[in-house]
C-alpha cells in the first residue's frame, strides 16, 4: 500500500461527530494529496458555510492527528474550505492548538470532549439498535437479546463501532460484558427492551436522516454523486 | 381550500417568507455572509422536484406576483403566516422583516399573518419595539432566530434571563405563539448549538404559550421529540420536513412522519412550506398523496383524513384564531385539532 492509500485509509477513521459515519464515505474529503517526500495536504469540505464550528474543528483536528501518526509521513496541512470559519478553525488546527485558540474568547473548552461525549452516547443508541433488530427479527426473545456478551456480537461494522464507541465511553467492553448496554453502561433490562428500542429508534433516525441531508446538500452544492467512493480518490 | 377525493381541506401555511437577498440589500463588508445565505437556501430549493427550482437571481428576490401566484392561487393556501428573518448584520433592510411582510399583508388581510419577532440581546429598546409592533400589527405570533448575528455575539438562548421578560411580554401583549428556530446557528461554539433545551426551560416557564419549533429541531428531532411528549403546549412545524424530505429523500420522509405522529401526534403537527424554499403546490398535493408504504410501518400511527386535515391547517388555526369555513371541519368524534393533552397520552405510551 503506497502512503496515499494508507493516507485515504486513515482519514476512514476520521468520523462527523455528529452523524458518525466516516468522512470518506460522506464525501468530506475534497482531496488528498502526497509528495514524494511524505508531505501530505488534505483538503476538507463540508455541505454548508454555516456547518457548525465545533464539530468542523474535530474533523479537521482528528484528520490531522490519524494521518500525522502513520511512517512515511512529514508535514501535515489540513485545510476546510469555503466555509464562515474556515480561517479560524484552519490557523488552528495547523499550529495543532485546541479550539479554545481557533476562537479567542468565545469559549473556554478545549478539547469539545463534552461535546464528543454527547454525540458518541447517540450513536451507541442507535448502532447498538440495529443489532438488537435484526436479533429479534431473526426470533430472538428479549431475554435472550439482553443474555448476550460482548464475545456473541457479529464481526461486522455495527458491532466493532460499538465496541470503539464503548472504548471512549469508558464503557467495559470485555468478552464477558453485556452487549447491549445504556450509554451509563448498565445493561439493558429485558423488560425495558422495547421501550428502549423505540426510543432507539428515534435517535437512530434522526442520525440517519441528518447524514441524508447532508448528503443531500453536499451533492447539490458540488454537483457530485456523494455516495460514490470514487470521489475521494479523485 | 383545497378538494380532493370528495374531501375539503383548509390550508393554513404556518411558514412562508417575503424576502429580498439580492446584491443591492447586501451589506459592504459582508457580502460573503449575504451570498452564502441565499445560495444555502437555493442549495435547500434543489432538494424539491426538477420543475420546482428557480434559478438564482429570481430566487434572491421574487415579485408580489410570484408570491400570489406560488402561494394562493396555485399553492390552494387558505392562510400563509410570515416568519421574518432579519439579518440585519448581513442584509441592510433585513433579510425579511415584519415592515416588509406586513405591507403584503394589509393588502391580503383575510390570508395573510404578519408575525413579529424580538431578540433579547436589544433589551429595552427591543421590549418598547415588540411593544409598537403589537399595537401597530397586532400581533397573533413571533417567530424567534436564536442564531442571530448581533454586536459581536454569534447567538443567544431562550434560557437567558432577558429573554424571560419578552417572554413575558408576549403574554401581557396577548402574543401567544412562539415559533422558535434554531438554526443554522454556531453558538455557543463548544455545545451542542441546534439544542433544545431552552425551548424546552421556556415552555414550561410560560404555560400559557405556545411553542412551535420551527423545522421540527432539525437536525435534533429525538431531542425535540423527547420534549415535545413532556411539554403540552410544544407543537411541531413541518416546514423542511416535507420540502427537504418527501421528494429527495422519501424513504427518510416516511420515517420521520411516523415518529412524529408516534411522539408528537397528529394534533401538534402544522403544515409549512417554508415558501421561497419551496412552493406549497407540490408539498400539499404530495403530503395528500402519502402514506406509509408497506408493512415495515404497522406499528406507527395509522394516516386518516383527520390526520390530514388537521395537520395542513386546522392545528394551525385552532393556535392562531382562524376561522375554518365548515365544509372543512371535522366531525367531532375525530378529535379537537390543536389538542393540547394529545402529547403526554403518545408520552405514557
Amino acid at each position: 500500500m503506497n502512503t496515499r492509500a494508507r493516507v485515504l485509509d486513515a482519514l476512514g477513521e476520521v468520523h462527523d461527530p455528529e452523524l458518525d459515519e466516516p468522512i470518506t464515505s460522506l464525501g468530506f474529503v475534497t482531496s488528498c494529496q502526497v509528495t514524494l517526500d511524505g508531505d501530505v495536504a488534505v483538503v476538507l469540505r463540508l455541505p454548508t458555510p454555516q456547518c457548525a464550528p465545533n464539530f468542523a474543528y474535530l474533523m479537521a483536528a482528528d484528520a490531522r492527528n490519524v494521518v500525522r501518526r502513520l511512517p512515511g509521513v512529514r508535514h501535515v496541512t489540513v485545510r476546510l474550505e469555503d466555509h464562515y470559519t474556515g480561517e479560524e478553525i484552519n490557523a488552528a488546527v495547523g499550529r495543532g492548538e485546541g479550539f479554545t485558540r481557533a476562537f479567542p474568547g468565545e469559549t473556554d473548552d478545549d478539547d469539545l470532549q463534552a461535546l464528543r461525549r454527547l454525540f458518541q452516547r447517540k450513536a451507541l443508541v442507535a448502532r447498538q439498535s440495529r443489532l438488537c433488530e435484526v436479533l429479534l427479527a431473526d426470533g430472538a426473545t428479549p431475554e435472550q437479546v439482553i443474555a448476550r456478551r460482548v464475545a456473541d456480537l457479529p464481526d461486522i461494522p455495527d458491532a466493532r463501532r460499538c465496541l470503539e464507541l464503548r472504548g471512549d465511553l469508558g464503557i467495559p467492553r470485555e468478552e464477558d460484558s453485556p452487549a447491549f448496554v445504556l450509554p451509563s453502561g448498565e445493561p439493558v433490562a429485558a423488560g425495558d427492551l422495547t421501550r428502549w428500542l423505540r426510543t432507539a429508534r428515534l435517535v437512530r433516525m434522526s442520525l440517519e436522516v441528518n447524514g441524508g441531508i447532508c448528503r443531500s446538500l453536499l451533492q447539490i452544492r458540488h454537483g457530485l454523486a456523494v455516495d460514490d467512493p470514487e470521489e475521494v480518490a479523485r | 381550500m383545497y378538494e380532493a377525493d370528495g374531501e375539503k381541506y383548509f390550508v393554513v401555511d404556518g411558514h412562508v417568507h417575503f424576502w429580498d437577498a439580492s446584491p443591492a440589500n447586501w451589506v459592504k463588508g459582508q457580502e460573503q455572509y449575504a451570498k452564502g445565505w441565499i445560495e444555502c437556501f437555493h442549495a435547500y430549493q434543489s432538494l424539491g422536484p426538477p420543475e420546482t427550482h428557480w434559478p438564482l437571481e429570481k430566487f434572491q428576490k421574487y415579485s408580489e406576483e410570484d408570491f400570489v401566484k406560488d402561494v394562493f392561487e396555485e399553492g390552494h393556501v387558505d392562510v400563509g403566516i410570515f416568519q421574518p428573518t432579519y439579518l440585519k448584520s448581513w442584509y441592510r433592510e433585513g433579510f425579511n422583516t415584519l415592515e416588509r411582510n406586513a405591507k403584503l399583508a394589509e393588502k391580503y388581510p383575510d390570508k395573510l399573518i404578519a408575525n413579529g419577532r424580538w431578540d433579547p440581546r436589544e433589551g429595552e429598546t427591543g421590549l418598547k419595539q415588540l411593544e409598537e409592533d403589537a399595537k401597530r400589527y397586532n400581533l397573533k405570533g413571533v417567530k424567534l432566530y436564536t442564531a442571530e448575528w448581533h454586536d459581536g455575539s454569534r447567538g443567544w438562548t431562550l434560557k437567558q434571563p432577558e429573554a424571560q421578560f419578552f417572554l413575558e411580554k408576549c403574554q401581557e401583549l396577548g402574543i401567544k405563539n412562539i415559533h422558535a428556530h434554531k438554526g443554522p446557528t454556531i453558538w455557543p461554539l463548544d455545545k451542542d448549538a441546534f439544542d433544545v433545551a431552552d425551548v424546552d426551560y421556556a415552555a414550561t416557564s410560560f404555560p400559557e404559550l405556545n411553542f412551535i419549533i420551527e423545522h421540527v429541531g432539525l437536525p435534533r428531532i429525538e431531542d425535540f421529540c423527547f420534549m415535545a411528549t413532556q411539554e403540552p403546549n410544544v407543537y411541531a412545524g413541518l416546514a423542511v420536513v416535507i420540502g427537504g424530505l418527501m421528494h429527495a429523500r422519501p424513504r427518510f420522509f416516511n420515517k420521520v412522519m411516523g415518529e412524529l405522529l408516534f411522539w408528537v401526534g397528529e394534533d401538534k403537527m402544522l403544515f409549512a412550506s417554508d415558501y421561497a424554499i419551496w412552493e406549497p403546490k407540490w408539498q400539499l398535493e404530495g403530503f395528500l398523496d402519502w402514506n406509509y408504504p408497506d408493512d415495515e410501518f404497522s406499528d406507527y400511527p395509522a394516516v386518516t383524513t383527520a390526520t390530514r386535515k388537521k395537520i395542513l391547517g386546522l392545528n394551525a388555526a385552532k393556535l392562531y384564531g382562524i376561522e375554518v369555513p365548515k365544509e372543512c371541519r371535522l366531525p367531532a368524534e375525530a378529535g379537537t385539532p390543536a389538542a393540547r393533552e394529545d402529547a403526554e397520552l403518545v408520552g405514557d405510551q
